[in-house]
């Protein structure tokens, strides 16, 4: 297992100004002009933090709502610009930008770049964002209120969205030029920027998930697009597209929206299995186990996630041969699937494993993940899917993927990147503190909700049955808490960034293996000026 | 290591458009919405953020070309660019696979369904009983009224002759390029954006001809839906296709690109190859079928 980097002793810029650690010294040159990686990593990060909390305070309030039986503190109506703009806001604004956030940062420094490969591209895909969303958050200022037909935007129900209506229809269209231009760039940088030696088969992980992540974004993006300018022409320019009157149908939405909306869930998922590649290899001190095979159930991950999307909508009325064929073909997603997680805890044996931070949230991952695929596995069964359907339980289920799943992925990544971004040791006293208090309180949040869901509690009602009233007590308890929690992440990173004294060592961890511990801790402003040239298996995953 | 251009990865160090373009976004895009809404203000607003964006793709492009023609771009520089070139391509096929799916979904499915096929729909039975299933349609309750299409095999035809022939001649400039017959390559390239906006005269003309003479417009039923939005999603391509093949005309009587480098020719080319292509789709598609 050798790894051999040779790094070339002269160092030079290309255009001669730059050298170094200089980073621009005016603040708007520094971070509204910048195009580069680094910066613009911060910034992704940055704006997905702040997203996270305000979606997350969204998602206090539907808690607190629920906490008891009856209509307690908002109005239906606003419960359900709540549970929209939750899901919108997450899933655009937190969890796909922190995605393309750490792209920016490590995928240059993975494969020996000196940055992406088109920068002032990188600079417009992420300033693009923050206007995408003040102009969706102002629609909860309109008369109208914001959207509040849930984020799968379903005809007939969103047309009737007054005012904010057009607004959100072209904040989706900028999120989507953003995610198509940020996508392009990542798959450019990838496949042209690779320094000698660094084969596709010796990527990292990460990198090879977000090359995947990528290729469905480009895919599916303009998908969505599409979708929702159908929407805007039926609602202002008299088309027929979701109306039956006129030949169209309300279902077909259903079709396009979740062709889109299935691999979107991979999108926010792929990268988090690349990171849990990267992790858990380092603290078990061995190689990935089954590297190769890794990269194919990605792959196949990616292909099945085209062909599965009417399991969203088993009980619209299908024929029968389709409800079969995608129920089948849903099953199919979870070979490939438990191979991963085969490959995770068999890169786990016999490891000498130790347990900081981001090895907890990594475990955390593989095991509250993998709760959440097997509860997929039920809801993919056709004839009990009609049981579950709009339920609480597809609520815990898609939670379960997406916050012990995507979410202790990124606090993950967080850990273990950071002091290679800051240069400083985070605290691993309160790192664990706050992954065992949020490990504990998802599960309390969470878990009850499948027996809700499995009772008939149906999601997106802002009231219930008070036989439901127990479990959604201890549910709201624990998302206060877990909510609570999260202000503990934001302690520790500001710690880490402007108060810490423990200064980090190049190679951070002792089983870190990879072309970004190769630099300084924190790496120089423009790294890999000149490419290192890789020799031998400098990812040292694969052997 | 050699320091100059052939040999190291430009990196352009800061740059003002990416935020003038958002800002030109945001300001087009929340007046259209605006507008939309019956503001009279974003009427103009709108107008405002389209010509922010203008400028901003003269600035941006026109730093490009200076640095592109200043030598400062290396063949793995042109490389990034082919290769985000070809993904756009990519993303754009993608958007008109939603209307073409939109059309064959509603043609193999909905319409019959609607018309009582299948087991289990009962839409038919309940709601339109006795609408009989066909294409083009209106739909059961005839929305938009009564039309007629536009036949295939008269304009449109004369169209796929013409975006053809277009094909053709950009390719033609594409090897007096090569060959540095720089006459030929402008005389070329003035052919292929004659035929680009000759294209777009006659879908304007055909689309005039629809909603006076053939009662067929943006709201006559499915068929008006698919119809227009198919087209005229195209037709926008055509026109940004043929504006961008004026930009590399006259970067080509200035005496830009070279037989060997040369993107945004190439670019400009798979990009109307690629309209070109979509239009042979929609006259099987949308004009014979």
């Amino acid at each position: 297992m050798s790894t051999e980097v040779i790094h070339p002793d002269t160092h030079h810029v290309d255009d001669g100004h730059d050298h170094g650690d200089h980073k621009p010294s005016n603040f708007l040159d520094r971070w509204l002009f910048t195009t580069n990686h680094k910066d613009i990593g911060t910034l992704y990060l940055i704006f997905s933090l702040t997203m996270f909390f305000i979606g997350g305070s969204m998602a206090m309030v539907i808690r607190a709502e629920l906490f008891m039986p009856g209509l307690q503190l908002v109005e239906p109506d606003f419960f359900n610009q709540m549970t929209t703009m939750h899901a919108l806001i997450m899933v655009f604004g937190a969890v796909m930008p922190a995605w393309v956030g750490f792209a920016n940062w490590l995928i240059p420094m993975m494969i020996g770049a000196p940055d992406m490969a088109l920068p002032r591209m990188n600079n417009w895909s992420f300033w693009i964002l923050p206007f995408a969303f003040t102009m969706l958050l102002s629609t909860l200022f309109m008369d109208s209120g914001g959207p509040a037909a849930g984020w799968t935007l379903y005809p007939p129900l969103v047309l009737q969205t007054g005012t904010s209506f057009a607004f959100v229809v072209f904040a989706v269209h900028m999120m989507g030029v953003s995610s198509i231009m940020g996508s392009i760039n990542i798959i450019a940088t990838i496949f042209n920027m690779r320094a000698p030696g660094m084969r596709l088969l010796r990527m990292p992980m990460f990198v090879w998930t977000w090359l995947i992540t990528a290729f469905l974004l480009i895919a599916v993006m303009p998908v969505l697009a599409g979708a929702v300018t159908m929407l805007l022409t039926d609602h202002f320019f008299s088309t027929n597209f979701f109306n039956a009157a006129g030949g169209g149908d309300p279902v077909m939405f259903q079709h396009i929206f979740w062709f889109f909306g299935h691999p979107e869930v991979y999108i926010m998922i792929l990268p988090a299995f690349g990171v849990i590649s990267e992790i858990l290899p380092t603290f078990s001190r061995k190689p990935l186990f089954g590297y190769g095979s890794m990269v194919y159930a990605t792959a196949t991950i990616a292909f099945l996630s085209f062909i599965v999307w009417a399991h969203h909508m088993f009980t619209v009325g299908m024929p029968l041969q389709g409800e079969l064929y995608f129920m089948y073909a849903t099953m199919l997603i979870s070979v490939p699937t438990g191979v991963k997680v085969f490959n995770w805890v068999s890169t786990m044996w016999q490891g000498s494993m130790t347990f900081e931070t981001p090895m907890l949230f990594a475990i955390g991952f593989v095991v509250l993940f993998t709760i959440g695929g097997l509860s997929g596995l039920m809801l993919a069964i056709t004839a009990a899917d009609f049981q579950y359907h709009d339920t609480y339980f597809v609520v815990a289920h898609f939670h379960y993927v997406l916050v012990p799943g995507s979410v202790f992925a990124l606090m993950a990544a967080t850990y273990y990147w950071l002091p290679k971004f800051t240069g400083n040791m985070y605290s691993e006293k309160w790192g664990k503190i706050h992954f065992w208090s949020s490990a504990i309180f998802v599960n309390v949040l969470f878990f009850p909700q499948h027996y809700l869901g499995l009772a008939g509690m149906p999601r997106r009602i802002p009231d219930y049955s008070p036989q439901f009233a127990d479990f959604n007590m201890i549910s709201s308890l624990g998302g206060f808490a877990f909510g609570a929690t999260q202000l503990i992440f934001v302690g520790v990173v500001l710690h880490c960034a402007y108060r810490s004294k423990v200064k980090a060592t190049p190679e951070v961890w002792e089983g870190s293996r990879g072309l970004e511990w190769t630099l300084d801790s924190p790496p120089a402003y423009h790294s890999f000026n000149t490419p290192p040239v890789v020799t031998h298996n400098a990812l040292s995953r694969a052997d | 290591m050699a320091t100059h251009a052939e040999n190291s990865y430009y990196v352009p160090h800061g740059s003002k458009w990416p935020i003038v373009g958002s800002l030109g976004m945001i300001t087009m895009l929340a007046s259209a919405a605006g507008w939309m809404n019956g503001s009279a203000t974003a009427q103009w607003t709108f107008w405002l953020g389209a010509a922010i964006l203008i400028f901003m793709l003269f600035g941006w492009f026109g730093t490009v070309i200076r640095e592109s023609e200043a030598g400062m771009y290396s063949e793995q520089v042109s490389g990034s660019f082919r290769l985000s070139m070809s993904w756009f391509i990519f993303s754009e096929v993608m958007f008109f696979a939603v209307f073409f799916g939109a059309l064959f979904y509603v043609r193999a499915l909905v319409i019959p369904w609607l018309g009582g096929e299948g087991t289990g729909a009962s839409t038919n039975e309940f709601l339109w009983q006795g609408y009989t299933p066909a294409w083009p349609t209106s739909g059961p309750a005839n929305v938009g009224g009564d039309f007629q299409t536009i036949p295939a095999f008269g304009i449109p035809f004369l169209n796929t002759l013409i975006l053809l022939t277009s094909g053709l001649t950009v390719t033609l400039a594409h090897h007096a390029l090569k060959k540095e017959h720089r006459n030929q390559l402008v005389l070329w390239l003035a052919a292929t954006v004659a035929l680009g906006f000759t294209f777009v005269y006659f879908q304007v003309y055909e689309y005039h001809e629809a909603y006076t003479q053939l009662g067929l417009t943006l709201g006559s039923g499915i068929y008006g839906a698919t119809f227009f939005m198919l087209t005229g999603f195209h037709g926008m391509h055509v026109t940004l296709g043929a504006i961008m093949l004026v930009v590399i005309m006259i970067r080509s009587m200035k005496g830009h690109f070279k037989p060997d480098n040369h993107f945004a020719f190439e670019a400009v080319a798979w990009y109307w190859h690629f309209v070109d292509v979509v239009w042979l789709g929609l006259f099987v598609f949308v004009y014979i079928l």
